[in-house]
């Protein structure tokens, strides 16, 4: 039996009851406790005490970052001071932060979803649990310690830095899940093997990496240099810290806390929900938050619920890796396109490099898009015949995944620009405005 | 014998970079046939130490390989290139390109992409083969 496996293999009716009962509490704490869920319930119409099947959260208004800000730095706790326990905060680097509290509960249901990623992983009590995260108001540190409280792991409390003491530790007390950002796992596997140490004959199995985008290439590269299977772990601060979903070892998805949290994938534009498999953005409810309940917060996350089961035979549904930001999204042609899609059909085609930019235009009233990519070097360029076989390939790929045209221009090498960070892969060009 | 390709954007400057680079490479062409489309082309070159040229190119940027292509004399007279497709024909070969390119000792110089099949019934014909050495 693994960690609270009754809790992740619930049948439908059973998780949908127990969503609806925690629901109907949520609404009304918010409504009754917190000025700003009054005010915007009513604007909304919203009756807390009429809901009466999930579907009625629909009629819910949202919450967005904004409210959150606006009520720095308490103004949307649920309970008196006396029953917070635990602040943490945002790094605020994009405005005011936003100030989570926490319960005694709070922190428990905080653990337990960590402490099953750590289950998940393959990890329990003697699994040395080493958290690079950093300690402090970031959730990450004192999520992955909750987390190692509650399933019974050894915690070593590490934080972030000291790099070769992360290594000499790793090797001497005989890690077996590291928990920190994939760059920083990175980082530790690179410094490891240029001290002289191959990690990959060390005891550490598994990795629980979050709190930033990462791509399958580094998921690769940081899965052989540790010699370990690299799971990735969701969650923000203001729903409540890493824990929200995290992938199993099938690596198809991040199974979501669905007795915690409900999740909503909406289009950003219209605010409507879109159906399972396709992408938009990440819209949660807490359902067993005390101190910081949130209804209908918009992430600006964007993924997708993975359709169909898990061959984990957990029960619980599955987002996507995280593919952008709402902020990152395109509309072409009134679809909705996100990077990330684009990416996903370009690896699909070894003849091209996984560089590429997406330039918008504008051609007479409609929008084009010209998706520009390289060849691979070893590409047959002599042939006319075979570069526009492969542009009719790419286009024909894009288009039953994008649902809409997308012009492909082979390019020569080098002319789209290498980042090691956030590549810029938009270039509108369009006219703006009437 | 070995073809210099290259991919070439169709942007202002693009062949001018392409062929400083040669130059500046002391390598020599003896043949320059471009394939156009809306927007690209593909430079088709035959010129000394096509491997050499390849890595140069690459480095000046370009998407460049080498390509192994039949070389062959042709009649300088009219009419000369006839036979040369007609032995194609005849042997049921597809041509991918071809370009014709100086006069070697009274012949023309035509360069065909085909299959093996397409090279041997040239020889069967009585074309004669030219290798690079012939060009230096």
């Amino acid at each position: 039996m693994g960690f609270q496996d009754e809790l992740t293999h619930m049948g439908a009716d059973e998780l949908h009851d127990l969503q609806l009962e925690r629901l109907k509490k949520t609404v009304v704490d918010c409504y009754e406790h917190i000025p700003f869920y009054k005010r915007s319930f009513d604007e909304a119409g919203f009756d807390p005490y009429a809901v009466s099947s999930l579907d009625d959260l629909q009629k819910a208004p949202f919450t967005d970052k904004q409210n959150m800000r606006d009520a720095y730095p308490f103004d949307m706790y649920a309970v008196p001071m006396d029953e917070v326990k635990r602040i943490q905060a945002s790094s605020g680097t994009t405005g005011t932060a936003t100030v989570a509290g926490y319960t005694e509960h709070d922190m428990a249901v905080w653990g337990d979803c960590f402490a099953r990623g750590i289950d998940y992983a393959g990890g329990g009590p003697g699994t040395v649990v080493q958290v690079a995260y950093g300690y402090g108001l970031f959730t990450g540190g004192l999520g992955g310690s909750e987390g190692c409280r509650r399933i019974g792991a050894v915690e070593l409390p590490m934080s972030s830095g000291n790099t070769q003491r992360q290594v000499k530790l790793m090797k001497d007390f005989g890690t077996g899940i590291l928990a920190c950002t994939p760059s920083y796992a990175l980082h530790i596997a690179d410094t490891a093997i240029e001290m002289g140490e191959d990690p990959s004959g060390w005891p550490i199995f598994a990795g629980i990496f979050g709190a930033e985008p990462w791509s399958n290439e580094m998921r690769k590269d940081i899965e052989e240099k540790l010699g370990i299977c690299a799971l990735d772990i969701y969650g923000l601060s203001e729903v409540m810290g890493p824990g929200v979903a995290i992938e199993c070892r099938e690596q198809n998805g991040l199974h979501i806390a669905e007795d915690h949290f409900i999740t909503e994938v909406v289009d950003p534009e219209t605010g409507k929900p879109v159906p399972d498999g396709e992408w938009g953005e990440l819209v949660f409810t807490s359902l067993s938050k005390e101190c910081s309940p949130l209804v209908r917060y918009r992430t600006r996350d964007i993924s997708r619920i993975v359709p169909g089961t898990c061959a984990c035979g957990r029960t619980t549904r599955r987002i996507d890796r995280i593919a952008g930001r709402t902020d990152d999204m395109m509309i072409i042609r009134g679809v909705n396109v996100f990077p990330r899609q684009i990416e996903q059909v370009v690896v699909g085609f070894e003849e091209v490099a996984p560089h590429y930019v997406i330039e918008l235009s504008n051609d007479g009233p409609l929008d084009k898009a010209t998706l520009k990519i390289e060849t691979v070097p070893d590409f047959p360029i002599d042939e006319v015949r075979k570069i526009e076989d492969l542009q009719k390939r790419l286009q024909d790929g894009l288009k039953s995944e994008l649902q809409v045209k997308i012009d492909v221009r082979i390019v020569e090498p080098k002319t789209i620009e290498r980042s090691l960070g956030k590549a810029k892969r938009v270039v509108d060009l369009r006219e703006k405005g009437e | 014998m070995d073809q210099l390709t290259v991919f070439v954007e169709n942007s202002r400057g693009h062949l001018t970079g392409l062929c400083k680079a040669l130059g500046d490479a002391s390598i020599n062409m003896h043949a320059f046939s471009l394939a156009e489309t809306t927007d690209y082309g593909i430079a088709r070159i035959i010129c000394d130490d096509p491997q050499r040229a390849a890595s140069v190119v690459t480095d000046a940027g370009y998407r460049a390989t080498t390509t192994e292509i039949c070389v062959i004399k042709v009649p300088d007279t009219p009419g000369g290139l006839t036979g040369v497709f007609e032995a194609l024909e005849k042997a049921e070969c597809d041509v991918e390109y071809s370009y014709c390119f100086s006069s070697l000792e009274g012949a023309a110089l035509n360069a065909i992409k085909c299959s093996k099949k397409g090279v041997e019934a040239l020889a069967a014909a009585g074309f004669e083969a030219v290798e690079a050495s012939d060009l230096a």
